[in-house]
């Protein structure tokens, strides 16, 4: 067993994560613009990088479940380690969850998703105002989540790196790894 | 009993005579327009319209119509896009609440297919427009349905900011379908 994940999957984890950091504000910011042309950008270029996400992240899921991840420091709490498979596997799903909800809602207000404005994607439900507003708060209730998780994430991963001093940060970033 | 013999005495009259459809039927009628935003077609209509349409399915050719959208009876699907487009940079409703056509000629290009010309105007600019539509006569109603293309631009409707093409395209798809029943005798 090595002792990172692959560079597959290294390099999915670094876009994916740099896709929704840029993603999450852009949605934060660009929902209270008044009507521009430039808010009618940013929700496109936002609906683009949600439907890249998602695709990225069907590949990393797919990759996954191929590729066991190296195991975590054996002197771990078990539970720690059930948290932090906990939060992996609801990261998974989120990432999917998330673009899905938005593609779903963006249908039901009456506005196709057409991915970088090139590759129209299937309406799955027909336009319907009160399907929309449900699906706004399905939108934004799973990004609050995934906020929340992403926060426990990075501090679990920092809080290993610095306070334990072991090697999980380094299973996504081999360059930290500590001479042993 | 005389009413039973009215009925088709009426029927044959109407048959019988050049049968002019001039009643619009609003319930079955539709205005909608398709704009693209950021290569994305977006769906919207009129809700309020009236249509002065005199056509003899028999001799379409001698048809008429007058046209007219009130402008502020948009749905864009959103509120916020409702306000937006009855500003001043769009349809300035408040000084063009009427968006018109009117007729000229109408010629045949195939089977149950025709073109009519004729003249829009909106926000006090007229342009000539080229109309496709098909005739289909079902019981007592005629249905007419067509679509063309305008150039919002052309109309000043998206001007300043909006009229940035690659955010919200120049072409603008019309589709109208009108019901238009029978002349009463």
């Amino acid at each position: 067993m090595t002792d990172h994940y692959t560079r597959t999957a290294i390099t999915l984890h670094w876009i994916i994560a740099l896709l929704i950091f840029t993603a999450f504000p852009l949605g934060v910011y660009m929902h209270d613009l008044p009507l521009s042309p430039d808010k009618l950008k940013l929700y496109s270029w936002h609906k683009w990088i949600g439907v890249s996400v998602f695709l990225l992240a069907l590949v990393r899921i797919s990759w996954r479940s191929t590729h066991r991840p190296p195991p975590l420091p054996a002197a771990m709490p078990p539970l720690e380690k059930f948290a932090a498979h906990a939060v992996h596997n609801l990261l998974y799903m989120l990432i999917l969850a998330i673009p899905l909800s938005g593609w779903l809602m963006s249908s039901a207000k009456g506005v196709q998703t057409v991915w970088f404005g090139v590759l129209p994607l299937p309406d799955l439900v027909s336009k319907d105002k009160e399907l929309g507003d449900a699906l706004k708060t399905v939108h934004e209730s799973l990004n609050f989540l995934m906020l929340g998780l992403v926060l426990a994430h990075i501090g679990g991963a920092l809080k290993h790196h610095f306070i334990e001093h072991d090697d999980i940060l380094a299973r996504m970033l081999p360059f930290l790894r500590r001479k042993s | 009993m005389k009413r039973i013999l009215i009925v088709p005495l009426l029927l044959s009259a109407s048959l019988a005579g050049s049968a002019e459809f001039t009643v619009l039927l609003p319930q079955q009628s539709s205005v909608i327009f398709v704009s693209k935003q950021m290569n994305v077609p977006v769906e919207g209509s009129f809700k309020k319209f009236t249509a002065w349409i005199t056509v003899d399915p028999a001799k379409p050719e001698t048809g008429k119509a007058t046209i007219e959208i009130d402008l502020a009876s948009i749905d864009t699907g959103s509120t916020e896009a409702d306000e937006e487009v009855a500003g001043k940079a769009w349809f300035d409703t408040k000084n063009n609440p009427v968006a018109s056509f009117s007729s000229g000629t109408i010629s045949s290009t195939g089977k149950g297919q025709y073109q009519v010309t004729g003249k829009m105007t909106i926000k006090g600019k007229t342009q000539d427009i080229k109309a496709p539509f098909t005739l289909k006569q079902a019981g007592g109603t005629l249905l007419i349905e067509g679509a063309f293309p305008v150039k919002r631009l052309d109309y000043n409707i998206g001007s300043g900011i909006w009229g940035d093409t690659s955010v919200v395209a120049d072409e603008v798809q019309i589709r109208f379908s009108f019901t238009v029943a029978a002349a009463k005798k």
